[in-house]
């Protein structure tokens, strides 16, 4: 028996492993490919170490101007969906009223639904209202779609709260909106960052509903979908790399502070 | 009415007129407290007390502002408060969870209501100081409520009111998450907090104890009414009705029609020698039927029938005996058709006590009966 708890025990220990390898490969090799030296077009073969592509990180002007776009709409996004998804998830986590079933499967609906069937319904509304295509349209579409994942984890946080909370406050001279702001809010504020850490990671590698809404604009992952044909330069690894660089460095802080907090 | 009286020197802190409150739930109307009329003193610890569902809270929460009376109105300090919202109302509440804000440190948790009624800055740190002495957490201020004891937590949570001087204090069910001796300890704490303070004390619970403990007058509450109003020893001595009797400690009861009465006693004969002496107002007639209380401690037991026995007497078997250290409780199963639990000081030799089984008399003094209800 003991013998079956320690085989059972290695094969925990390889199984997790290579869960692991299967998460961490693809980025890895994305990686490893911003230090490489390719002598064509294509990125694809290990050729040499290099560090030029981290010196000319930003020498490819469209690049660039797409990365600064989806920058752009990502921050505006986190923002815009932040504040929505806040009241949102709020208002469904805290009261029930009227509408609040339906607006409850719509938030769900929201996030299940496909994306090219969002996308291409957007087109056709942008296109019926007369908004030309550009950086608004695509935020809008942004919005729509990560608006929910921020209610939902405002609504979670907000279910768990002791009510009497809101009482004390009220008893002890607060209205309404001074018991939101000094007490409700600052007690969500990591589930609202969350929130909008969520919303700008959806937005800025969004391509699907991007590419329905976005007319001539180029954002990030619109700029690489179309270079992939001709060739994929280095500085898309460096930047994919910046990218999740910062990801990581936002868990890690996010991370810390809520260790020393219990601590 | 053209002219409103003067107000009376001896105003009360809070009243109820004819407050009646339901709840809708499924689209009926379900009454939580039926029909109130109540008056608080200045100064006064007051107590609701009953069991859940009893109206208490809902009670409390009116005062609060938390809920709104269906019927009838409300007055604090003479001041209709009835739809008054609770951030307008200078009373405070402890709540049963404490509900301190947990992103808040002590210090900016009892400063709280001052910054909320725009205090000067030093005035609020110099009154934050001396509450936290009167509760006795000097030192800190600085503490995150999670870092604290459930003890700690409950008098961060008084402070937090009492610093307001509200017009009273609403404390529901406050010791009801602490173990035994801690709130025991608390209960004589709360008592000196209130006499340094002055500020009226209106405390729910359902723990007769501690309402007996610390109260200077009770409301028995029950299915939504007040079943009886009065001091501690009122309610305990006297229970005007079968619950109070019931709830408010052991009680034993026995009911029967009065045989014969004289001088203010009513007699209950109950077999051969056997009887109930209960004192009685006058006009209660030959016949009447009664039921009457005794507490279990007023009880004598004896192993032999007693001779001249002035007041009651029942013969009964012993059928429980529960040895508690400072006493040992019989239950006896009595002539008079109910079992009755006696509480008999360990006073005597170990040898003297009566076995399961045994033949025994209860004595007890005729002041010691009480008409329930009469």
């Amino acid at each position: 028996m003991s013998a079956l708890r320690i085989n059972g025990a290695r094969v925990l220990h390889a199984y997790t492993w290579l869960l692991i390898a299967w998460l961490i490969l693809p980025i890895g090799v994305m990686i490893l490919f911003g230090f490489n030296d390719p002598s064509g077009r294509y990125n694809q073969t290990w050729q040499g170490f290099t560090l030029k592509w981290y010196r000319d990180v930003f020498a490819l002007d469209a690049l660039t101007d797409a990365l600064v776009v989806s920058l752009l709409i990502a921050v505006l996004t986190a923002l815009i969906a932040g504040a929505l998804g806040t009241g949102i998830g709020y208002a469904l986590g805290r009261f029930r009223f009227r509408g609040s079933g339906g607006l409850n499967l719509l938030m769900f609906a929201a996030i299940s639904s496909p994306e090219l069937v969002m996308g291409s319904s957007l087109l056709s509304m942008f296109v019926s209202v007369g908004i030309s295509p550009g950086v608004t349209t695509i935020t809008i579409a942004h919005v729509m779609f990560s608006v929910s994942f921020v209610a939902i984890v405002v609504r979670a946080r907000v279910m768990t709260l002791d009510r009497s909370l809101e009482e004390a406050a009220a008893d002890l001279g607060a209205s309404g909106w001074t018991t939101f702001w000094k007490v409700i809010f600052p007690i969500i504020l990591p589930a609202v960052m969350s929130g909008v850490m969520l919303a700008f990671a959806l937005s800025i590698d969004d391509f699907v509903i991007t590419n329905f809404t976005a007319g001539t604009t180029q954002t990030f992952p619109l700029w690489i979908w179309g270079a992939t044909r001709v060739g994929l330069p280095p500085q898309v690894n460096v930047m994919g790399t910046m990218i999740f660089a910062a990801g990581v460095l936002f868990a890690v802080i996010a991370n810390l502070r809520s260790r020393s907090k219990k601590g | 009415m053209t002219t409103s009286p003067p107000t009376p020197p001896t105003q009360a802190a809070i009243e109820f007129v004819s407050v009646r409150k339901d709840y809708v739930s499924h689209g009926e109307a379900v009454p939580a407290v039926r029909s109130l009329d109540l008056a608080i003193g200045q100064g006064e610890f007051f107590s609701l007390l009953g069991p859940s569902g009893c109206g208490k809270t809902t009670t409390m929460r009116m005062i609060a502002g938390f809920e709104d009376p269906t019927e009838g109105k409300v007055f604090l300090d003479g001041r209709d408060v009835t739809g008054v919202v609770p951030n307008k109302r200078d009373v405070n509440m402890v709540f049963q969870s404490y509900a301190l804000f947990p992103h808040l440190t002590v210090a900016q948790n009892v400063a709280f209501g001052l910054e909320r009624r725009k205090v000067a800055k030093a005035e609020i740190t110099k009154r934050v100081g001396e509450m936290l002495e009167i509760v006795s957490l000097t030192g800190m201020e600085k503490r995150q409520p999670k870092e604290m004891s459930g003890g700690q937590q409950q008098r961060v949570a008084l402070a937090r009111a009492l610093v307001n001087h509200p017009r009273a204090l609403l404390l529901d069910e406050p010791l009801g998450a602490l173990d035994l001796k801690l709130r025991q300890q608390m209960q004589i704490e709360l008592k000196r907090i209130q006499r340094e303070v002055g500020i009226t004390f209106v405390y729910v619970t359902h723990d007769q104890g501690e309402a007996l403990t610390m109260s200077d007058r009770i409301a028995v509450m029950n299915n939504g009414r007040i079943e009886q109003l009065g001091s501690p020893r009122d309610i305990y001595e006297r229970p005007a009705t079968r619950f109070v009797a019931g709830f408010i400690g052991t009680s034993n009861l026995v009911d029967g029609h009065v045989s014969w009465s004289e001088q203010g006693y009513a007699v209950l004969e109950k077999g051969p020698g056997e009887r109930v002496v209960v004192p009685v107002p006058a006009g209660v007639e030959v016949g009447r039927d009664l039921e009457i209380s005794v507490r279990p401690e007023k009880i004598d037991l004896h192993r032999a029938m007693p001779a001249n026995v002035t007041g009651s007497l029942l013969s009964g078997i012993v059928t429980e005996v529960v040895y508690h250290g400072t006493s040992t409780n019989y239950t006896v199963a009595t002539s008079a058709g109910t079992d009755f639990v006696v509480f008999d000081q360990n006073a005597h030799d170990a040898e003297d006590v009566a076995t399961r089984g045994e033949r025994v008399y209860l004595t007890w003094a005729p002041q010691h009966s009480y008409p329930i209800g009469v």
